[in-house]
């Protein structure tokens, strides 16, 4: 059984309908929020066309989220970041078996429509892209295919999960090759949940109804992840994962699986670090394995990457008040 | 002697169905223990083992890579109970293809003569919950949750088709084999890990 803390049972994105005269239902909970606990303790990886989707496949990624640049390519670029070409998502998801997602803007419904229509298994409403809307975020019940979004702090988390996100995953800082701010968020996270546990435990009722209040989101869905002691939602890792040891380390913080944005197509070693950091976030807790993984990358191949203290562009800023 | 059950914990859906078998052993009353297995050594030690949903390619490809491919082979011929649950079902088939990629090469475990189309019914949005039956192993109702889930087209003779939708088999059993297309550990229905809790503890006494 799975946490359904929150859910809506009158979304819109909820179709009921007989197949072959058989009762069926489409985009319930437990089938957006299901298709996430199918990723877990998997790897996704981003990829801007064909060639690193099979790559990405080959090193036993769980699924392939397609971007148009990756994400330190964005950095680079500058200007507006949209969702990918539609032609390239469809080449893609008939090239691989593997579940394919893909970016949409924070806030633009119609981009969301557009990735829904085009039928792949996952949106993920991402600050990576430039924002649509700086105030809201997009309305997920309404939507039949899942959405991931990425937050900072157990409020951010939890108004993406009111809102009808079916997975989150931190922010950390994309396109940077610095794990820091994945490992803070996380951090973060897991600190705010034991908060809640201890008050959610101690009984005191009124103390979450303040952090209900300082939270912007339902007593309810406090209460709810109070007493569960995590995210009712799966909960992965992203922003700035270079190497194998930065995913096992990430997993071993709690975090149900991983997504690696710039850090394998950007390196000089796409394919063989795809594919160590695969084994390390497998076997996060065998740490001989994890120094075989660590072995197969070349350190002179990794990404440089940025401080980021000294970045005029801080992606997980974005949507941040909403 | 205690029953002593296994999730295999690669990845994917492990710690729901370690769940699942809790509740079944603690409603069937069973002396039992159930521990997410992942080494060969841990495997070696089961009794029963349930292949949880994931990502089939990629259980596949670290099962082969750390050992677990081979000794669940040896078990499950030597008779060990497992219950492979959609990427697990497709681990224990023979061949298997894509509904849109077509032959598809991933490591199988080769058990079970079917054979089986993945992402038969299409893709995420298509993934459907349905009430299906398993009447002939004791369960005339239950809760079908199927993800971007496999179907099998054709089995062959030693192999038991437990339950069909809409002409696509979708549960099948070969003596201590389970294969399902659909996810019981993502419902609150316990019936079918009970069945197999139960199977496990009969085979082992």
């Amino acid at each position: 059984m799975l946490p359904l803390s929150g859910e809506r049972i009158n979304a819109k994105g909820i179709i009921s309908e007989k197949l072959d005269s058989v009762d069926t239902l489409r985009g319930s909970s437990t089938l957006k929020r299901g298709f996430a606990h199918m990723q877990k303790n998997g790897v996704v990886m981003d990829v801007t066309n064909v060639e690193q989707a099979l790559i990405a496949q080959e090193a036993g990624a769980v699924s392939v989220m397609v971007l148009d640049k990756l994400p330190s390519e964005v950095r680079k670029a500058g200007g507006v970041a949209r969702t990918a070409s539609i032609k390239i998502i469809e080449e893609i998801m008939d090239s691989v078996t593997i579940p394919v997602m893909a970016k949409c803007r924070i806030g633009h419904v119609s981009e969301a429509l557009v990735l829904q229509e085009t039928d792949v298994d996952m949106i993920d409403e991402s600050e990576v892209l430039t924002p649509a809307d700086e105030l809201r975020h997009i309305w997920k019940w309404d939507f039949t295919t899942p959405v991931v979004n990425g937050a900072r702090s157990l409020a951010e988390a939890l108004r993406r999960v009111e809102e009808g996100a079916s997975m989150i995953r931190t922010k950390g800082e994309p396109g940077t090759g610095n794990v820091a701010e994945a490992i803070t968020h996380i951090k973060k996270v897991n600190d705010e949940l034991r908060t809640i546990k201890s008050i959610y435990d101690s009984g005191d009722n009124q103390d979450l109804v303040r952090i209900a209040r300082e939270f912007k989101v339902s007593y309810d869905i406090v209460e709810q992840t109070a007493k569960l002691g995590r995210l009712p939602v799966v909960n992965f890792a992203a922003g700035g994962i270079t190497t194998p040891a930065d995913a096992a380390y990430l997993m071993s913080l709690g975090c149900d699986g991983i997504f690696v944005g710039s850090g394998i197509f950007n390196a000089d070693d796409a394919q063989e670090r795809a594919n160590a950091i695969v084994l390390a976030t497998t076997f996060w807790n065998e740490s001989d394995k994890v120094k075989e993984a660590q072995k197969m990358i070349d350190e002179r191949q990794s990404i440089h990457g940025l401080d980021v203290k000294t970045l005029e562009l801080r992606m997980q800023d974005r949507g941040g008040l909403a | 002697m205690s029953l002593n059950l296994g999730v295999l914990s690669i990845q994917g859906d492990v710690n729901e169905n370690i769940l699942s078998i809790k509740a079944a052993i603690d409603a069937l009353d069973i002396d039992g223990t159930v521990t997410s297995v992942r080494t060969p050594d841990e495997i070696s030690k089961v009794d029963g083992l349930v292949i949880p949903g994931g990502e089939s390619t990629t259980i596949g490809q670290l099962s082969l890579f750390n050992g677990a491919l081979k000794i669940l082979k040896e078990k499950i011929e030597q008779g060990m109970p497992v219950l492979g649950i959609c990427a697990g079902m497709i681990l224990l088939s023979k061949t298997v293809k894509d509904k849109v990629v077509g032959k598809i090469d991933q490591p199988l475990l080769n058990i079970l003569d079917i054979k089986l189309e993945r992402n038969s019914f299409g893709r995420q949005r298509e993934s459907f919950e349905s009430d299906i039956s398993l009447n002939s192993i004791g369960i005339p109702t239950f809760n079908g949750v199927f993800i971007r889930a496999p179907s099998i087209s054709d089995v062959g003779s030693d192999v038991e088709i437990l339950s069909k939708f809409n002409g696509k088999i979708i549960a099948v059993k070969k003596n201590n084999v389970i294969g399902v297309a659909f996810h019981p550990e993502l419902t609150s229905d316990i019936s079918l890990h009970k069945y197999f809790v139960n199977l496990t503890n009969t085979l082992k006494n």
